[in-house]
């Protein structure tokens, strides 16, 4: 047992560490330290940033296909170090989850128009899973594709495509056969986004932004070859895409990086003429959250890095969204406690740069509250916590 | 002991749950809180036809005479409705301000016109570093020759831009965090040096960030009869206790109201071909959700029917208790309520997300679980 980095894992923290110093663009950094994300345009950016570093848009992805070829090992210590300093999250949907799949499944024709651009950062993704009637049962599904000479034709809708309006491709998932087990039938497309047909109505979440969308197809036309695997066997892909989500599920690094600002939080605010950090009881509360994020930070790299190394982790991976979203939610409403009176001002223009009126209240004051509301997601997106205790309940206890 | 309600108590529950029903829709709400003032004024007149402003005040001061009992049905059905308005900050902050704290004088000149719903009021008594502590004022009053002259900052001030009056709570001796040298200030919304910041809050709420340079007031804008100066400190809890009771009422409206919205929604929802409701682990979370209002309204029963006792320490014991109990249970109501409702339940479009809004808010208000908790403990000791 060895519980250090490796040596090659170390020069590559310090280079990252280098880099989110010297070139992450301070407007990202901000954003990420209000809790907040890039979209669009600025994921462009930040996408072919990446790229030029050396394929790092595509973390897990070998020199032969353009990545840097790094080992589990310094992939892991790529996506924690960007966390802990504060740069963005690389965009998942592309490199992350369909990029592997068109790898591993994609006709020759797919790859040779997708990987390069994919890889560069020219594509963004959305993906269409969900429906208003298929959520945790996903396999339910039912928007159609009908095979019309050499192009699918789809009717029906999408729920929560999330980044839908930002993105230039979606995978999805499309029913094209309706007569067997509900897995069976289902068809794995990309399909252009300003096909004719398509129309986007934005989903705004409780906390008052625009993340995701609901997707209407009314008659959408797309090639066959656009197909990703065989036609009705798309649930095949779907899970492979799944297993994919080994790296960050938990996202521990985040939640460190939360972490440190609720403290630094704690220690501004005023509290009983001292500062919050001094309340026994606050301390006791971000002690105990910090503690919770350690014994997931170990069993996270346990499981990654035990006999087998990640190729090997099971159902085991969903203990790791479970834990990992719980303690995100608990950070974020830790925050917005703190904050006490000024976690309730609705200001959220204050955080933008070239604000010039005087803020109210500290600074967090601009997202705390925000934040702890839209954390409330993570415990209902990919999978929801319910169906992964499902999931362990089954597969890992087998009850 | 008897926990029911009399005949003309739940003719008036009824009557506001019917304003609720008919007047407040959902979509209603919305629209309402997303322009200024954030409220509908006609809403606000049929407030004091209906005499809802008037219910709480004692008779001699134009109201109607009514029990904590008539403020808790409010604030129930206010909760269960997301009805946002300055009633809180009228009514219950500002009114009882000047009725436990103000001269005979003050009482029959002002009170008489917040039961008319004439005179809005708000209660300007946090600051940016006192956080829960009532005590902490540093915002100072000095003695003029005719009157008092106040300077400070005031932090999330509600409902201050509706406003005619605000009552202030300024230090005439003292440092800033002793019990003694603190007095209230009747202070006119457009005084000269009282500059505002308006904003929205999270829940689609009204506050302010009030600004006093060097604002006058005169010496009969104290409130309180002369030879007070400076004792206001246990007025100002009393106040407080009040608000207490009011959002404790108003939450377990709202913890009700996602009780049965999301028992509505389980009971319908199909995912794997059954009703979400037949799955035995939401089962037992929603019947945790219905433990929780059941004691939640218990401990709102609590605040209110100690909110009279002569006993600072009785009242305040059961408006800590209920404030700590009330705010944990709501927070995971509505918490589980987001969850259980899944993807849909974090849409702006629906109520439920609004609701875990609205409690968060509460629990930020007059002191959140976590210092309730400790004054409880204080006051036991
Ligand atoms: C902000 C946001 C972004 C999203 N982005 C995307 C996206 O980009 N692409 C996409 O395809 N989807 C996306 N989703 C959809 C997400 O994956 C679904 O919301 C999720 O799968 C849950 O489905 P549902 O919303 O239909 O809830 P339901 O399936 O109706 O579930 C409701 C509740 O019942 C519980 N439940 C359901 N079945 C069981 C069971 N058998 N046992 C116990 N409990 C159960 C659930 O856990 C949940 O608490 C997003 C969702 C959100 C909120």
């Amino acid at each position: 047992m060895e519980i250090a980095y490796r040596p090659e894992s170390e020069a590559l923290r310090e280079e990252i560490r280098a880099f989110c110093r010297d070139e992450v663009p301070e407007e990202f950094k901000r954003a990420v330290r209000h809790e907040g994300e890039i979209e669009g345009e600025d994921s462009r950016r930040w996408l072919r940033m990446l790229y030029e570093k050396g394929g790092w848009s595509a973390p897990g992805w070998s020199r032969e296909l353009g990545g840097p070829g790094w080992t589990y090992e310094q992939q892991y210590v790529f996506e924690r170090e960007l966390a802990l300093n504060d740069a963005p999250r690389v965009p998942l949907f592309g490199a992350g989850m369909i990029g592997p799949a068109i790898i591993e499944f994609g006709s020759r024709a797919l790859q040779e128009q997708f990987l390069p651009a994919i890889l560069k950062g020219e594509i963004l993704w959305c993906q269409g899973y969900s429906e208003p009637n298929s959520g945790s049962d996903l396999a339910s599904l039912q928007t159609s594709a009908v095979r019309d000479g050499d192009h699918y034709v789809l009717n029906g809708t999408k729920m929560w495509t999330s980044d839908g309006h930002h993105a230039d491709w979606m995978f999805g998932l499309f029913r094209t056969d309706n007569s067997g087990k509900k897995q069976h039938g289902i068809t794995v497309l990309l399909v252009d986004m300003r096909t004719p047909g398509i129309e986007l109505r934005p989903i705004l979440t409780f906390d008052g932004g625009h993340e995701t969308n609901q997707t209407f197809f009314d008659d959408v036309r797309v090639p066959v070859g656009n197909r990703l695997g065989e036609e009705h066997l798309g649930w095949t892909v779907a899970k492979y895409i799944l297993g994919l989500e080994r790296f960050g599920t938990a996202e521990v690094s985040r939640s460190q990086s939360s972490l440190a600002r609720l403290k630094r939080i704690a220690r501004d605010q005023p509290s009983s003429g001292g500062r919050l950090v001094d309340d026994e009881d606050f301390a006791d509360a971000i002690t105990e959250v910090e503690l919770e994020l350690r014994a997931l930070e170990l069993t996270e790299q346990r499981f990654l890095f035990g006999p087998g190394g990640p190729d090997a982790m099971g159902a085991e991976a969903s203990m790791l969204k479970i834990r990992g979203t719980e303690v995100q939610q608990r950070i974020t409403e830790l925050t917005a406690e703190a904050l006490g009176y000024y976690s309730q001002p609705f200001v959220p223009e204050q955080l933008a740069e070239g604000y010039n009126e005087e803020p109210v209240g500290p600074t967090p004051a601009g997202y705390a509250a925000r934040s702890y509301f839209n954390m409330r997601k993570t415990s209902i997106y990919s999978g929801s916590n319910e169906i992964q205790k499902n999931i362990i309940a089954k597969a890992v206890l087998g009850l | 002991m008897d926990f029911s309600l009399s005949e003309e108590q739940t003719i008036f529950r009824d009557s506001v749950a019917r304003f609720v029903a008919e007047e407040y829709p959902f979509d209603r709400r919305q629209a309402l809180v997303a322009e200024e003032p954030g409220y509908d004024g006609a809403h606000w007149r049929r407030f004091a036809e209906l005499g809802w402003l008037a219910a709480t005040l004692p008779e001699d001061y134009g109201g109607l005479g009514g029990t904590p009992v008539e403020g808790m049905l409010l604030a129930e059905q206010f909760g269960r409705g997301l009805v946002m308005s300055p009633y809180l900050a009228t009514v219950v902050l500002g009114a009882n301000a000047i009725l436990h704290g103000g001269s005979e004088d003050q009482k029959r000149t002002l009170l008489p016109q917040v039961a008319e719903g004439r005179l809005k009021l708000a209660f300007a008594f946090a600051e940016p570093q006192s956080r829960y502590d009532l005590n902490d004022v540093a915002t100072t009053a000095r003695g003029e020759k005719s009157g008092y002259r106040i300077d400070g900052h005031k932090g999330v001030v509600f409902h201050a831009a509706s406003a005619d009056r605000i009552v202030v709570s300024a230090r005439t001796a003292g440092d800033s965090r002793d019990p003694d040298g603190i007095s209230l200030f009747l202070v006119d919304a457009k005084a000269e040096g009282l500059e505002a910041r308006h904003y929205p809050t999270q829940d689609g709420g009204r506050a302010s960030e009030l600004r006093f340079d060097g604002v006058r007031v005169g010496a009969e804008d104290r409130l309180g009869e002369p030879g007070t100066e400076g004792s206001a400190l246990p007025v100002i809890e009393r106040v407080i206790d009040h608000a207490i009771a009011s959002v404790c009422a108003e939450a377990t409206g709202a913890m009700w109201a996602v009780y049965e919205q999301t028992l509505t929604y389980l009971k319908t929802r199909e995912q794997f071909g059954r009703t979400l409701g037949s799955f035995q682990a939401l089962q037992h979370r929603m019947v945790d959700v219905y433990m929780k209002c059941e004691l939640a309204q218990s401990m709102v029963y609590e605040v209110t029917l100690h909110l009279d006792v002569p006993d600072a320490v009785v009242r305040g014991r059961a408006a800590a208790s209920a404030k700590y109990e009330v705010g944990r249970n709501a927070r995971d109501v509505g918490q589980e309520g987001v969850q259980l409702h899944g993807g849909i339940g974090m849409t702006f479009d629906l109520p439920i997300g609004h609701y875990l809004k609205r409690i968060t808010m509460i629990n930020s208000s007059f002191g959140d679980p976590r210092h309730q908790l400790r004054r409880y403990q204080h006051l036991s000791s």
